[in-house]
């Protein structure tokens, strides 16, 4: 099942791979650090959340910390996808179960 | 690219909140005209999948890493509609459950990531692919060089709010020419994570290709039943 693939293919890369990620700097903030407006960014307002910063908050090792968050993250994401596709389809006028226009 | 708190200020903040509203508002619509029966748990699928690719951060440079943006690749697969969606949901997820990029500054990213990224990289992608011979490889090279871009156009979208409500003394040209050389660099690896990863699922489920479904490929078929004409 393609689906089922897909989403061990996302909870592998999550779980798995995230923790070895490079931990530089992404493009716009190395940009803003060296041209020097970096400074001007505020901390997070969720930022002692239990997840901040890829982190589960009581799992001391670092990959491992950064693999569950991201493990947790892909199924909320997925679920909370799933959710918002199928309200989406529901939005169809009720009752129409003609095949959708093409899309564009 | 997510952008923290405080880089941009409160208007121009608001203003792109606006834009993303608005964008997003209609691709709920157009995807609620559109998509597909199958379509709607790939599409939970590929929001999924983004968000686990935007976590792989990799080096491009001298301390600087990139990761995938996902906005072509997901556009390909369930079309425009339903990938600013899907990326519109990574990004919300990423702000407030994880605290990568600023909660003032959703508008903004949604609308440089969701709205220039998708958009912006499916309007090439289209232009590609009708230049090329209609092929699975056009659709993969298309997909591929449309994602490149398509970093590179988000980028752009930032230097313009950084130039409308930027909070740093730095000038615009110096943004401009920092954020797309590195972003070009990125704008690689997201080509080629992009046309790997649609050359992959046209090779496995060519049905679940939005992006090629201009294609008159061999009919589809099935163990133990006659060819018949493939219908859409």
């Amino acid at each position: 099942m393609f689906l089922v693939g897909g989403l061990l293919v996302a909870v592998g890369l999550a779980l798995l791979v995230s923790g070895f990620a490079s931990s530089s700097p992404d493009g716009l903030e190395k940009v803003a650090q060296d041209k020097g407006f970096l400074e001007t960014a505020r901390d997070h307002l969720l930022d002692d959340g239990p997840l901040a910063g890829y982190q589960v908050a009581g799992v001391d090792n670092q990959r491992l910390s950064t693999g569950i968050s991201g493990l947790i993250g892909v199924l909320i994401t997925f679920g909370l996808g799933m959710a918002l596709f199928a309200l989406v389809r529901g939005l169809r006028s009720r009752g129409d179960d003609s095949e959708p226009t093409r899309a564009p | 690219m997510h952008i923290p708190d405080g880089f941009i200020n409160a208007s121009t903040s608001l203003g792109a909140g606006a834009v993303a509203a608005g964008g997003i508002g209609v691709s709920l619509r157009r995807a609620a005209q559109t998509l597909q029966e199958r379509q709607a748990p790939l599409a939970g699928l590929v929001a999924a999948y983004i968000f686990a690719v935007q976590m792989l951060n990799f080096p491009v440079a001298a301390g600087t890493s990139g990761h995938l943006l996902g906005g072509v690749l997901a556009a390909v697969l369930v079309g425009p509609w339903a990938a600013a969606i899907c990326v519109a949901v990574v990004l919300v997820v990423q702000s407030l459950l994880f605290a990568d990029g600023g909660v003032t500054a959703l508008g903004l990213n949604i609308t440089n990531m969701a709205i220039v990224g998708v958009f912006g990289g499916w309007a090439i992608f289209q232009l590609l692919r009708r230049a090329l011979p209609a092929t699975r490889p056009s659709v993969v090279a298309s997909s591929g060089i449309a994602a490149g871009i398509s970093v590179v156009l988000a980028a752009c979208a930032f230097v313009l709010e950084y130039a409308l409500g930027g909070t740093g003394g730095v000038s615009v040209g110096t943004v401009l020419a920092a954020m797309g050389g590195v972003h070009a660099l990125i704008g690689i690896g997201e080509g080629v994570i992009t046309a790997l990863t649609v050359g992959v699922v046209l090779g496995v489920r060519p049905d679940l290709v939005h992006g090629a479904a201009y294609l008159q490929g061999p009919p589809l078929v099935l163990e133990g039943e006659p060819a018949r004409p493939s219908g859409r």
